[in-house]
């Protein structure tokens, strides 16, 4: 269009438009841009696969992999009311007892580590006598890799699920303990003299002031802990366990079953994936306080 | 006449940094009365907010003596509530607990709690705003909290340091206005930190004139104008006038000081 035709052309009047139909246009508009990427790499590989391009057992295509997805949550056996109730029938699909074994160790695992990490990052926060005696220890053991520890965790525990245990805990214990420590001494001086004005004792002082405004931290902590204590799991059950996700991929590469491995990858992404969005939504509800926080 | 409620006697106070001592404050004799409010002014170092942290028990003289009620200060303390500049609120609590919380602190029954809390917050006019976090608040509002918070442990004395500072000049005026509501009605002793010469004169019974470091006692100014006050009266003015003066004098040895690179801050 040339700008003489811009010049001449009558001023249009904007004319509102119903709010309703723009607004699930936007919706499908917003659906299709953040799919459009998945949709044509999905189909890609589809063709380069159906057409021959890669080798089926190199990489099977995704719908041959979503089959083998949908064969794997299926229950093994035919229901029998006399054996299990509906419900463990229900999930007794091998992916599904799986991912719950995975997600049962990243939990006990990180309950362990986070729950000696806590005290002990609260005091060397708040003691300036305990940092100096934990600190130099800390600072040794905390470069090493949790993994490791995989050699000497099977000599101490055997196989199964302690040594498993023993590596996430060691995978969430060191971020969990290093936030605590900052946030104890990073909480603002400022609140620790509105609190003694109040006339706060020390352990008011602790419970009520220092935990609280140290919260941000010690969740990034929790957060970060999480995420290790996932990657950790599955290389413990790729080593000392024979059940769950890492086991299970690693049991179809000796098979050769690459849409197994495909299926068991995309699975610990989606666990991942939601392992996030609960501790996100649990973090913006415990810090709805805070002033970088959106609601 | 009676005794002072607060007596502070040849009080010092010297910091030491690494290459030199600082005399923020030095030979301070002052002594204030149960009920009267009393501004500390002057330029920034000259010990205000120095000696108001000695007052509260935050940081105690070097040498000297400072008692309260006739007991030698070593500690903060609930009898002498401190609303800080920068609100100090504690954001993880709404407005009702950060009242509620000193009173917690002192172990005082539940329905009494209630009730005080509900009281404060009618009177500082902050019941819509009970159970929001005070990042929801504006400036004034945090101030408000602040001062309820104080309030709540009903201390006789009120340490206040350039507690409306950072807010515009519309909202100062009207918190100005509540304090003084606030002080005829509960009847505190004030001390109140600024470098506003008319907020000085607006507010206070004695106007504490400090110098520039070493911190010292220039003048104590008394304010015999009836409230409510009016900033355009010509007592007010002149009144303006001295005081003005006197702080520009100490401001100009600072900004001195300042170009001669000696300040701390």
């Amino acid at each position: 269009m040339s700008t003489d035709a811009l010049a001449t052309a009558p001023p249009k009047i904007a004319t509102p438009t119903p709010a309703s139909p723009s607004r699930t246009e936007a919706n499908i508009k917003r659906f299709a841009i953040s799919t459009v990427v998945i949709v044509v790499l999905l189909g890609a590989w589809e063709a380069a696969s159906r057409l021959g391009y890669v080798k089926v057992q190199i990489l099977p295509p995704p719908s041959a992999v979503f089959l083998k997805f949908l064969e794997s949550i299926k229950p093994q056996e035919a229901y029998d009311a006399t054996k299990t109730n509906y419900l463990q029938w229900l999930v007794s699909g091998e992916l599904i007892h799986d991912s719950i074994s995975s997600m049962g160790r990243v939990l006990v695992g990180f309950f362990i580590g986070a729950g000696l990490a806590l005290p002990l990052g609260l005091a060397m926060g708040a003691s300036d006598l305990v940092f100096k005696l934990m600190n130099p220890l800390v600072q040794i053991l905390r470069p090493i890799p949790p993994i490791a520890y995989i050699p000497l965790s099977i000599l101490w525990f055997g196989l199964g699920n302690p040594p498993a245990y023993f590596l996430i805990a060691l995978g969430a214990f060191f971020p969990v303990l290093i936030n605590t420590i900052a946030g104890v001494r990073n909480v603002d001086s400022i609140y620790i003299r509105a609190a003694q004005n109040l006339g706060a004792g020390k352990m008011t002082m602790f419970l009520r002031v220092i935990i609280p405004a140290a919260m941000p931290y010690i969740l990034t902590g929790v957060k970060v802990g999480l995420g290790v204590a996932f990657i950790v799991v599955i290389v413990a059950e790729m080593i000392a366990v024979n059940n769950g996700l890492g086991y299970r991929i690693t049991e179809a590469r000796e098979f050769f079953w690459s849409d197994k491995i495909i299926v068991g990858m995309v699975t610990i992404g989606v666990l991942g994936l939601i392992l996030d969005l609960i501790v996100s939504k649990l973090n913006n509800h415990l810090l709805r306080w805070h002033r970088g926080m959106e609601h | 006449m009676a005794t002072p409620q607060i007596h502070i006697v040849k009080v010092q106070k010297i910091y030491r940094t690494a290459n030199r001592e600082v005399h923020a404050l030095q030979d301070i004799d002052l002594e204030i009365y149960a009920g009267e409010f009393v501004t500390f002014l002057g330029p920034s170092g000259c010990g205000k907010s120095t000696l108001l942290n000695a007052i509260g028990g935050f940081s105690l003289p070097t040498s000297g003596t400072l008692t309260v009620d006739g007991k030698a200060v070593t500690k903060p303390g609930p009898d002498r509530g401190m609303v800080f500049q920068e609100y100090a609120l504690f954001p993880w609590m709404t407005v009702a607990q950060n009242i509620e919380f000193g009173m917690e602190i002192q172990d005082k029954p539940k329905d009494f709690i209630k009730t005080k809390a509900e009281e404060l917050l009618t009177k500082l006019q902050l019941k819509d705003f009970r159970d929001r976090f005070p990042k929801e608040l504006s400036g004034g509002m945090r101030q408000r909290v602040a001062i309820a918070r104080v309030l709540a442990l009903d201390p006789p004395i009120m340490l206040m340091d350039e507690p409306f500072g950072a807010l515009d000049a519309l909202t100062r005026r009207t918190l100005q206005d509540e304090l003084i509501r606030i002080w005829s009605e509960f009847k505190k002793t004030i001390c109140f930190v600024t470098h506003g010469i008319e907020e000085s004169i607006y507010l206070s019974d004695r106007v504490v004139v400090m110098t520039y470091r070493p911190g010292t006692v220039k003048a104590i100014v008394p304010i015999d104008l009836p409230r409510p006050r009016h900033t355009t009266s010509p007592e007010f003015n002149e009144l303006k006038n001295i005081l003005g003066t006197m702080v520009m004098e100490e401001q100009s040895r600072h900004q001195k000081a300042e170009l001669a690179g000696t300040t701390a801050d």
